[in-house]
């Protein structure tokens, strides 16, 4: 269904909707991972990113995306120079992704506290982007919605358990989706929620032994 | 949203609506968002088409590469035949537009950034010279957008997929469903306005300078704006193109899908194969990675 804001929009600060609204998307989806400002980023361009996204500002829309600062921001012109003022280190590099990914699409490693995310994101178009791998597990996120991620210990009655908690605040769950390297490892799950999910259901799914990592990331889109 | 603009005609014809009124009234019936939702969205959109002229029109930007800019500025004193008419208005506009995009500025996809500069061109360029309230612009935006989405249907609207034939093409026809809209015309005169616009942009290929967004787009925005103007003038004057606007519309979907991968935003083929476009290309992409 095509609605006439996704017509008349977004507004966004140009010159490409998907090398600059769609990478500060994926450089936001980033940040939400480590759960607010990294400290260092890697940020690896493939394809289409890789050829022509310097002179479409790509680098520092994934850079503002990193900072915060959505599609219409007009920080994101000087998000390099914020960036480092800022104490955030990123790198630039061009790759080869294998898989045959999409043109418009970057890997991105964020560090914050200690820890690590691996994010690999791609541009569809009309600023759309689509989040096909976090920390090595295969996903497929719109960041449109508000979202919930978390890594468990792969057993029966996580998916259970955490709707319940859910539940439990009124948190709506709109799609959701779980996959797993190998059986009996780790398994990632991805909850699209109606609203962000509550102070209380987070902090009831931080207390599930199984639960080894758990992010919760505003919408993006 | 409609898939049909001759059915979404039809319909504003029974209802004794505009095509702007009807679009509004569909996006709400969609359920999403209500109606005051959708207007001061669109609302916001305007203020920054508005924001964005009024950023592009002084001449100052540069773009991010250095290729493109202080275009609009010179449009701002015309000299040629159409200096003083509502023309020149769209021509400035719509360059001022794009040049901001150009630079990194704010503008608002319509329905690309690529070709943003068409909509608000016509719209702010037609305003300079007819008194016409914001409700009035609202509904001229909301009239293109369902040309838009139909478009999107039955079309493409990516230059990676269709060409510039779906950008600036799809701009054009988009800001002739808005220009009849805030002038008072039809839906009938809309939809042959639509028809008679697209028919000239339909083949028209995207052929970006080393991929960037900047030239020929900047220039490509302008003269979408003109092609806007054709159509809306012939259609008021009555002259009603013999094919019906939704086989105007399949004909660039067709297009497109047949158009060999050099002419859909690869910088493989037109003006970004030339000699000329090859060397600018690789001069400034050599200049930014030094930046």
């Amino acid at each position: 269904m095509v609605s006439l804001l996704d017509i008349i929009g977004p507004v966004m600060v140009g010159p490409s909707s998907s090398h600059t609204a769609g990478a500060c998307r994926i450089g936001l989806f980033a940040r939400g991972l480590v759960g607010g400002q990294p400290e260092s980023a890697k940020v690896e361009l493939h394809g289409s990113f890789a050829r022509t996204g310097q002179g479409h500002g790509t680098d520092r829309a994934i850079a503002g995306g990193l900072m915060g600062f959505f599609p219409d921001d007009e920080r994101l012109r000087h998000s390099l120079e914020l960036a480092e003022q800022a104490g955030l280190a990123i790198t630039f590099s061009n790759i080869k992704l294998r898989g045959d990914p999409h043109p418009n699409t970057a890997r991105i490693t964020v560090t914050r506290d200690k820890q690590e995310a691996v994010v690999v994101g791609s541009s569809l178009g009309a600023g759309r982007v689509l989040i096909t791998s976090i920390d090595g597990f295969p996903v497929e996120v719109t960041g449109a919605y508000p979202t919930l991620v978390f890594v468990a210990h792969d057993e029966p009655g996580i998916v259970a358990a955490v709707s319940t908690l859910l539940a439990r605040e009124g948190d709506n769950i709109a799609t959701m989706r779980v996959s797993r390297r190998a059986k009996g490892g780790q398994a990632i799950h991805i909850y699209e929620l109606d609203a962000p999910a509550s102070a209380g259901a987070l902090e009831a799914m931080r207390a599930v032994p199984a639960i080894i990592m758990l992010r919760s990331i505003q919408r993006v889109a | 949203m409609y898939d049909s603009l001759d059915e979404a005609v039809t319909q504003a014809q029974t209802d004794g609506i505009s095509l702007g009124e009807l679009a509004l009234r569909a996006e709400a019936a969609e359920g999403l968002r209500s109606r005051e939702e959708v207007e001061s969205a669109l609302q916001r959109a305007l203020d920054v088409m508005r924001g964005a002229v009024a950023r592009g029109l002084p001449g100052d930007l540069r773009s991010v590469s250095g290729l493109v800019g202080g275009d609009a500025a010179k449009m701002t004193k015309p000299v040629g035949p159409l200096a003083g008419t509502v023309f020149t208005e769209v021509l400035a506009a719509a360059l001022a537009v794009q040049e901001v995009n150009a630079a990194m500025g704010v503008i608002v996809a319509a329905p690309t950034a690529g070709g943003a500069g068409v909509l608000p061109g016509v719209l702010l360029g037609l305003s300079k010279h007819n008194a016409i309230s914001d409700e009035k612009l609202i509904r001229g935006l909301a009239a293109a957008g369902l040309v838009g989405a139909v478009v999107a249907v039955r079309a493409s609207l990516s230059g990676a997929e269709g060409g510039c034939q779906a950008e600036t093409g799809a701009a054009a026809g988009m800001a002739a469903a808005a220009g009849i809209e805030v002038l008072g015309g039809s839906p009938e005169e809309a939809s042959h306005a639509v028809a008679l616009t697209m028919q000239g942009t339909l083949g028209l290929v995207c052929d970006p300078l080393g991929g960037l967004v900047e030239i020929p787009c900047v220039f490509r925005n302008a003269t979408g704006g003109a092609m806007a103007l054709a159509g809306i003038e012939m259609a008021m004057a009555g002259i009603r193109f013999p094919i019906p606007v939704d086989e105007v519309i399949d004909t660039m979907g067709e297009i497109g899908r047949t158009m060999d991968v050099r002419y859909r935003e690869t910088a493989g083929g037109g003006l970004a194969a030339t000699p000329t476009g090859r060397r600018l290309a690789k001069e400034r992409l050599v200049q930014i990675r030094k930046k």
